[in-house]
C-alpha cells in the first residue's frame, strides 16, 4: 500500500510528469479519434430521421455532449484547483490551467451548435432558454478564470487566486443553473426550448454517450499536451528543463 | 522563542535565499543585513506569516506558526515599509483604530502616551496627510508603544528618521528586549542598541 | 492584554471606514450618480412610452443598481492595500473573515444603502405603483448586501492586478446572476399582481449563502494578494 502511495506522488512533480504525459497523449488521441468516428457514424447514418425536425436535429449529437463536457470539465478544473490549494502542489494548478481553454471551447461549441440547431428548427439563432443561457454564464466563468490567470504575473499567486475563483465558481454553478431555470419558467413567453429534444431512441442516446466519451478523450489528450507546454514554460529556469533542451 | 528552520524563499523564478535557520530567545535581537533585493523583506514577511516559504518553517515556542495562527499574531507587532496609516485620520485616531481592529481597544490616554514616546503627540490636531515623511514614520512606529507584544518585526524602521527619533526608537527596542521581548529588524543605517545584537547577513 | 474581541474588531473597522467616508464626502455620490445616470439612460434608449417603461422598470432598476454596485468594488480594498493597513488587518489576532465582513458592511452602508434610499424616486420616473416601489426597496435591501459580499470576492482576488474594472466585472457579473434573477423577479411578480414571496425567499437564501461563504473566499483572496 505505501509503495503505491509513493508511486503516485513521484509523478506529482513536473519533471516526472512531463514524460509520462507525453507517453499517454497518443493513447487518448487515438481513443478520441476512434470513438469520435463511431459516434459521428451513428449520428449521421444510424439514428433515424426525426418526424418533426428532419435531419437538422442531428446536431444534438455534438450540442448535448459538448454541454456535458463543458460542465464536467469545470468540475475537474475546480477539483485540480482545490487540490493545488490544499496540497500546495504546482502540478495540480498547472493541470487546472491546462483544462480551462478546452472547457471554454466546449462551452462555446455548445452555444454555437445550439444556435445552428435553433435556426432551422425555431427560426431564430438564439433563444433564451434555460440551458443555453446557463451555458453562456458558464462560458463567462471560464473566461473569467483564464483572464484572472493571465492578468497575474507571479505564477504561484496566479495559481492560488485562480483556484479560489474556480472553487467559488463551482459552488455557484448549481445555483446559477437553478436560478436560470427558475427565470425561464417565470417568463413563460419563451415557449421554445432546446431541451425538448425529440424523444430518445436508444440509438440516439448511445450516439450521444459515445460522442461524450470521444470529447472526454479529446479533452484529456489536449490537456496533456497543453500541460507539457505549461510545465516547460514555468520550469524553464530549472536544471532538468535545461538538460531536456540539451538532449533534443 | 522564535525559531526558523531551513527557510527557503522563491520569488517568481529566482531563489532569494535557502537554508536560513536561527533561534531567538527572549531578550535577543536579530539584525538582518544585505543589499537591496537580497530578500530581507521577504524573510521578515515569512516570519510574520504573511508569505509562505518554499521550504522550511517558522516556529513560535516550538509550535509552527501556521498552526497557532491567531495566537501568534497576538504576540506579534510588524512595521513594514509602509506606515499603515490612513491619511484622513489624525494620529491618535489612527492608533485607536489600529487597536480596535485587533479587538483590543485602547484608551485615548494610552494612545496619547504612545505618541509621546516618539514626540509626535503635539501633531495630533492634524490629519496624517499633513505630516512630513519623518513625522508619519514616527506615528507609524508609535503603534509599538501602544500594544505590548512580545515579538517585534521591523523592516527599515530608521528610514526617514532623524537622529533624535532614531535614538527614541533604539531606546524603545532596548526596553522591549529588557522586558524579555524579541526583535528582528533590517536596517541600512547603523542602529545603536545597548543589548547585544546578532547579525544575519545576506550576500 | 485582554483576549481579542471579535465584536470590538468588527465594530472598530466599521466605525473607521464610516469615519473615513465622512471625511471624503464624495464617496457615496459616485455610485449614486452612476445609478441615477444609468436609470435615466434607458428611457432615452427605449422611448418614453409609459406602458413599456413600467414593464421594464424592475429589470432596468435592478441592473442599474447592480452595475453601480459593481463599479464601487474598486474602492473596497484598494486604498487599504496601498497604504499598508490591509496588511495590518491580516496580522491582527482576529480572524481575517471578521475584518473582511466589517469592511463589506461599511462598504454597503456607504455605497449601497444610498441606492436603496434613492430607488423610489427612480421608480416614480418609471411609473411604478406605490406597493411595487415598496417591494423594490425591500428587494434591493436584501439583494445589495449579497451583491457587496459576492463583489468582495472579485475585489479581493484582483488587488494590485492589471485589468482594472473590466476584469472585476468579468469575474463578478456571472456570480451576480442569481441575485439579479430573484431580485428583479420579486418586483416583476408584484407588478403582475402575483405573490413575490418565493422570489424574496430565494433572494434571502442567496444573501445567507453569501454571508457564510463570501467572507471566507474574500479573506483567502486577500491573503493571496498580500504574499
Amino acid at each position: 500500500m505505501s509503495s503505491g502511495l509513493i508511486h503516485w506522488f513521484r509523478y506529482a512533480s513536473p519533471p516526472s510528469f512531463y514524460p509520462l504525459a507525453g507517453r499517454m497523449t497518443p493513447w487518448f488521441a487515438w481513443l478520441a479519434a476512434v470513438s469520435g468516428a463511431v459516434g459521428l457514424w451513428i449520428a449521421f447514418f444510424v439514428a433515424p430521421t426525426d418526424a418533426q425536425q428532419g435531419e437538422s436535429y442531428r446536431i444534438i449529437f455534438v450540442h448535448v455532449p459538448a454541454s456535458w463536457m463543458s460542465m464536467f470539465l469545470y468540475l475537474v478544473m475546480a477539483g485540480w484547483s482545490g487540490l493545488g490549494l490544499a496540497l500546495n502542489t504546482r502540478l495540480s494548478s498547472m493541470m487546472a490551467h491546462a483544462i480551462a481553454p478546452t472547457g471554454a471551447m466546449f462551452a462555446f461549441l455548445s452555444l454555437w451548435t445550439g444556435a445552428l440547431w435553433g435556426r432551422p428548427t425555431w427560426g431564430t439563432y438564439w433563444v433564451w432558454d434555460a440551458r443555453l443561457t446557463s451555458e453562456l454564464v458558464l462560458f463567462f466563468l471560464y473566461l473569467g478564470y483564464m483572464a484572472l490567470r493571465a492578468a497575474i504575473d507571479d505564477p504561484r499567486r496566479g495559481d492560488r487566486a485562480a483556484a479560489v475563483l474556480a472553487l467559488v465558481g463551482v459552488i455557484n454553478v448549481p445555483i446559477i443553473y437553478f436560478s436560470v431555470q427558475w427565470w425561464n419558467t417565470l417568463h413563460q413567453g419563451a415557449s421554445v426550448s432546446l431541451t425538448r429534444a425529440p424523444s430518445m431512441a436508444a440509438a440516439m442516446l448511445a450516439g450521444m454517450l459515445i460522442m461524450a466519451f470521444a470529447f472526454w478523450m479529446y479533452s484529456i489528450a489536449v490537456s496533456l499536451v497543453r500541460v507539457r507546454a505549461i510545465i516547460l514554460e514555468r520550469e524553464a529556469h530549472t536544471e532538468w528543463a535545461y538538460q531536456l533542451k540539451e538532449a533534443t | 522563542m522564535l525559531s526558523a528552520n531551513d527557510l527557503e524563499c522563491v520569488r517568481g523564478t529566482r531563489r532569494l535565499f535557502a537554508g536560513v535557520s536561527f533561534r531567538l530567545h527572549p531578550g535577543e535581537c536579530l539584525l538582518v543585513q544585505g543589499p537591496n533585493g537580497s530578500g530581507k523583506t521577504s524573510l521578515l514577511r515569512i516570519l510574520c506569516g504573511l508569505a509562505r516559504p518554499e521550504r522550511g518553517e517558522v516556529r513560535w515556542n516550538d509550535a509552527p506558526i501556521w498552526r497557532i495562527d491567531e495566537e501568534y499574531r497576538a504576540e506579534l507587532a510588524y512595521c513594514g515599509h509602509s506606515n499603515a496609516l490612513k491619511d484622513d485620520l489624525t494620529p491618535s485616531e489612527n492608533l485607536l483604530a489600529a487597536a480596535s481592529l485587533c479587538g483590543q481597544p485602547a484608551s485615548r490616554g494610552a494612545a496619547a502616551d504612545a505618541l509621546e514616546a516618539f514626540g509626535v503627540r503635539q501633531l495630533d490636531a492634524l490629519p496624517v496627510r499633513a505630516l512630513s515623511q519623518g513625522q508619519k514614520r514616527r506615528v507609524g512606529l508609535s503603534r509599538l508603544a501602544l500594544a505590548a507584544r512580545r515579538l517585534w518585526i521591523l523592516d527599515e524602521p530608521l528610514a526617514s528618521l532623524d537622529a533624535r527619533a532614531a535614538q527614541a526608537l533604539a531606546g524603545l527596542v532596548d526596553a522591549h528586549l529588557e522586558r524579555g521581548g524579541i526583535a528582528v529588524l533590517t536596517s541600512h543605517q547603523p542602529i545603536e542598541l545597548r543589548a547585544e545584537v546578532r547579525v544575519f547577513a545576506f550576500t | 492584554m485582554s483576549a481579542p474581541s471579535f465584536r470590538a474588531a468588527f465594530a472598530g473597522i466599521v466605525r473607521r471606514d464610516l469615519r473615513l467616508a465622512a471625511r471624503r464626502k464624495s464617496e457615496p455620490l459616485f455610485s449614486l450618480g452612476f445609478f441615477v445616470l444609468v436609470a435615466s439612460l434607458f428611457p432615452l434608449g427605449l422611448g418614453p412610452e409609459p406602458e413599456l417603461l413600467r414593464r421594464v422598470a424592475p429589470g432596468v432598476l435592478w441592473v442599474a443598481a447592480l452595475l453601480a454596485s459593481m463599479l464601487s468594488l474598486g474602492r473596497m480594498f484598494v486604498a487599504d492595500f496601498e497604504d499598508g493597513t490591509l496588511e495590518q488587518l491580516a496580522l491582527a489576532p482576529v480572524p481575517l473573515v471578521v475584518s473582511v465582513s466589517g469592511k463589506v458592511a461599511a462598504h454597503w452602508l456607504v455605497s449601497e444603502l444610498p441606492l436603496v434610499l434613492v430607488s423610489p424616486l427612480l421608480a416614480l420616473q418609471y411609473g411604478l405603483p406605490a406597493d411595487v416601489i415598496g417591494l423594490l426597496m425591500i428587494s434591493l435591501l436584501i439583494g445589495t448586501p449579497a451583491l457587496s459580499l459576492v463583489g468582495a470576492i472579485g475585489a479581493a482576488l484582483t488587488l494590485g492586478v492589471r485589468g482594472g474594472g473590466a476584469l472585476v466585472a468579468l469575474l463578478v457579473l456571472p456570480l451576480y446572476v442569481p441575485t439579479l434573477i430573484f431580485g428583479a423577479g420579486a418586483v416583476d411578480a408584484r407588478l403582475a399582481g402575483l405573490s413575490s414571496a418565493a422570489n424574496l425567499s430565494l433572494l434571502g437564501a442567496c444573501l445567507i449563502l453569501a454571508t457564510v461563504f463570501a467572507p471566507l473566499a474574500a479573506a483567502a483572496g486577500i491573503r493571496i494578494a498580500l504574499e
